[in-house]
């Protein structure tokens, strides 16, 4: 964890998945996972988040929200599509209003596949985004990536 | 007195767990409108059931909502095997009644401590948690799952609990008990949450029955519905009394779920005392041909899986009506008069469930 140097704040938001997630999400906050005491803060604010962590498999109406969240983060900023829904539509795949994934919207960096997922792979997750957000950042400070 | 403004409110904003956008009509700081629109988890699952098998779609059933996933899974099985005439061993049932328990369990902290969380109240939403987690435990240890638990089939279930387990579960119930009455008297006492709660979002007796509310949104004002009283599977050996309010404001509401927390924990020690040894699991041949609607209690209040079969392996329909949508008529109304810092507090009283809601 040599690369935690900052704060890293995180936005959720349920892209229409079964809650299943999103309670997982939350209880990695909450004492007995406390990811808190990384120094790991959840925000309802896009314009203060570094990782967008999102749930579910996106369906038609969210697709402009999630696109809309997504345009309102600062760089660099990292996405984690956590369920199996967000990877790839999981049990909802055939649903006539899910477009499968978040990857369908947005780019995605990590995928923490379960369902639900259990709150230890989430925090593997977002442990392993904080590595992909300090490379975004060296390469936005030298340049030769452009914005990632 | 200022012209009428319109403040939108969600689908993402930092109360809300979940996507659910309102349009409220302000005239300075108080509403006197609130226009609910939904759609942001749709998923259109009901539709799934032409596509697979109807064995199979018990997983899909469970993943309607992921906060009461045993309950609706629970249902849906019922609802197929009184279709089909499958009579289910008596100790499937038990068990079916012990796990429902332990997820309203599980769903009434989770909201405690979103309720907490929407009064500003940090430290008991974590407290509640604190708790919650040791109902997961239980779940996990015994079914396998935290949220979704997956045990739930069509004729019984597919996991048991041996009798080491069952003295276990029942040995840590006094002290799931002490840590209730600590959190009752908080949420009873606290001068912090009466302030926010006490005479706020008022659902007259009348007007809660009128709008069919349904669960502790109903019971919070005064009417004893709750369709374990109808005694659907194991509920008619276990003693169950709802737990009933008169007030019909938040804390009314509020302290009905902590109230039900205690009756939980009492129907999982009677059903221990009570549960029959036997099989957990009939085979279940052919395939369903008729209709039927089941009907069971969740934490948010009743449920109706309704489903239709015409002897093909899938399903001609399959339709849910959830608490949370029955509520909602009951929310608008609480929400028309209120000041808008206590927009969060009234919404999370119904404790909605978009994903159930939705589908």
């Amino acid at each position: 964890m040599s690369y935690l140097q900052k704060s890293p704040w995180i936005i959720h938001y349920d892209a229409s998945s079964c809650n299943g997630c999103d309670i997982e999400v939350l209880a990695c906050l909450t004492p007995l996972y406390d990811v808190e005491r990384f120094g790991i803060l959840n925000t309802g604010n896009p314009k203060h988040a570094d990782i967008f962590v999102i749930t579910g498999g996106v369906n038609e109406i969210n697709k402009e929200v999630v696109k809309n969240i997504y345009d309102q983060m600062p760089h660099p900023k990292v996405v984690v599509a956590v369920g199996i829904c967000a990877c790839s539509g999981g049990v909802f795949k055939e649903c006539y209003n899910i477009s499968g994934g978040v990857a369908t919207v947005i780019p995605v960096d990590i995928y923490v596949p379960g369902c639900a997922a259990r709150p230890e792979s989430i925090i593997d997750g977002i442990v392993q985004a904080l590595s992909i957000l300090e490379q975004k950042r060296n390469s936005m400070k030298t340049g030769v990536e452009g914005t990632a | 007195m200022s012209k009428k403004i319109i403040v939108p409110f969600g689908p993402q904003h930092p109360v809300l767990p979940e996507p659910i956008h309102l349009d409220l009509v302000l005239e300075d700081e108080r509403v006197i409108e609130a226009i609910p629109s939904i759609g942001y988890v749709h998923r259109g699952l009901e539709k799934l059931v032409e596509k697979r098998d109807y064995k199979d779609y018990v997983f899909i059933s469970e993943r309607i909502c992921g906060i009461c996933s045993f309950i609706h899974g629970a249902t849906y099985c019922q609802a197929v095997e009184q279709v089909m005439g499958v009579e289910i061993p008596r100790r499937a049932e038990f068990l079916r009644a012990i796990w429902s328990e332990y997820s309203r369990m599980h769903s009434h902290l989770l909201w405690l401590g979103c309720f907490a969380d929407s009064m500003g109240y940090e430290n008991l939403f974590m407290d509640c948690w604190k708790v919650r987690e040791k109902i997961l435990d239980v779940l996990e240890r015994t079914t396998g799952g935290r949220v979704i638990q997956g045990v739930n089939r069509v004729g019984g279930v597919s996991r048991d609990m041996d009798k080491e387990e069952l003295n276990r579960i029942k040995s840590e119930i006094p002290g799931l008990r002490a840590d209730y009455v600590e959190l009752t008297r908080i949420f009873d006492e606290d001068l912090t949450v009466q302030s926010r709660t006490k005479g706020i979002g008022m659902l007259p007796k009348d007007t809660a029955w009128e709008l069919g509310a349904v669960g502790p949104t109903i019971r919070g004002s005064g009417h004893a519905v709750d369709a374990r009283m109808t005694g659907y599977g194991a509920y008619d050996e276990l003693d169950f009394k709802p737990v009933v309010r008169t007030e019909g404001d938040c804390h009314a509401r509020c302290m009905v779920r902590t109230g039900e927390l205690f009756t939980s924990l009492d129907l999982i020690e009677n059903a221990i005392d009570r549960i029959p040894e036997g099989d957990i699991i009939v085979p279940v041949k052919g395939n369903p041909s008729g209709e039927y609607y089941a009907q069971t209690e969740q934490p948010r209040g009743e449920v109706i899986h309704y489903v239709k079969a015409n002897g093909k392996k899938n399903l001609l329909r399959h339709r849910v009506r959830t608490p949370t949508l029955a509520n909602v008529p009951a929310l608008v109304q609480m929400l028309a008069g209120c000041e808008l810092a206590d927009v969060p507090v009234i919404v999370l009283t119904i404790d909605p469930c978009i994903g159930c809601m939705e589908r």
